[in-house]
């Protein structure tokens, strides 16, 4: 995938599959320590440790579709490639996290990307779900909570044109101020 | 700066139509393969794309939505359009300049863009 923003959008896929009903999404830009850190966190159903073992074997998947499941071991190959890893903690019944690093210099690492696309997608297709996501750079925090957008709109899905188009903006625009550059 | 304020005025305003919306049974369903393939081979442009045409067209009673891997992921993006009453159409190979296409003939004059369907550009 060309952009990292591409990949969280398909590790969350996992969380919407293990039927979380919070979903949060962290992005640190560390450029100190040289990192970048993406941590996807869920409150989903969780994994045993065998199968937490699993995920990054691309030839695991929980569907019954086909024998290949390259989510996570695709995210672990590129994040192996830049000087970095994945780590997955589960528990059953509680949920998931997956930590994915890179070395926020590597020559290899694929651009951050559209964050905002990333989420628009994310509520839009998801309108049951919650999504917290906060992203931290040298130049400041940026923090965004649907449950705040739906304590202001109640009765209006987050999906409807208006409340979206709100969101995208108000997304871009905190992105812009902490402006990291990954 | 966007407010949270801002959100209110646009309850005010939205919150009729939203009503409007849920007594017509039956809208439009587009439905985009969000899998690892999907993703990979360019869903997400494809998606926003489709909510920026209904947006601008302000086509009422459109639900964009997602699903798993459709299958043939070699086609992907794949995205399935269901109009009410009528059998679902499979577009593949998708790209964001085959959109604005599928949503007129398609979504706006029922008329399916038979080029861009499985079975013709598979």
């Amino acid at each position: 995938m060309e952009e990292l923003s591409l990949h969280i959008l398909d590790i969350v896929q996992n969380s919407i599959s293990a039927m979380a009903k919070i979903v949060s999404i962290a992005v640190m830009e560390d450029d100190r320590n040289d990192r970048l850190t993406v941590v996807v966190e869920d409150n989903g159903r969780g994994m045993s440790a065998e199968t937490v073992k699993r995920v990054l074997d691309p030839f695991y998947t929980t569907r019954t579709t086909r024998k290949v499941g390259l989510g996570l071991p695709l995210l672990g190959a590129v994040a192996e490639a830049c000087g970095g890893s994945v780590v997955i903690n589960s528990e059953l019944g509680k949920g998931t996290s997956v930590r994915a690093s890179f070395a926020l210099s590597h020559i290899d690492r694929p651009p951050l990307g559209s964050m905002v696309d990333t989420m628009v997608t994310l509520i839009v297709c998801n309108p049951d779900i919650d999504f917290f996501y906060e992203h931290s750079t040298p130049r400041g925090k940026f923090e965004f909570d649907t449950r705040l957008v739906r304590r202001e709109v109640p009765d209006i899905p987050l999906g409807e044109p208006d409340v979206l188009q709100w969101i995208r903006s108000y997304i871009s625009e905190g992105l812009n101020e902490i402006s990291g550059g990954a | 700066m966007k407010s949270l304020k801002e959100l209110e005025e646009i309850r005010n305003k939205t919150q009729e139509s939203v009503y409007l919306r849920k007594d017509r049974a039956g809208g439009v369903r587009v439905v985009v393969g969000m899998a690892t393939c999907g993703i990979a081979a360019g869903a997400r442009p494809v998606l926003l794309k489709f909510l920026e045409e209904v947006k601008k067209r302000d086509i009422r009673d459109v639900t964009v939505t997602q699903t798993g891997c459709i299958g043939v992921c070699r086609l992907e993006p794949m995205v399935e359009v269901y109009l009410p009453n009528q059998e679902k159409v499979t577009y593949v190979n998708m790209t964001e300049d085959k959109v604005s296409r599928i949503v007129s003939d398609h979504i706006v004059n029922g008329q399916p863009v038979m080029k861009y369907t499985i079975g013709v550009d598979g």
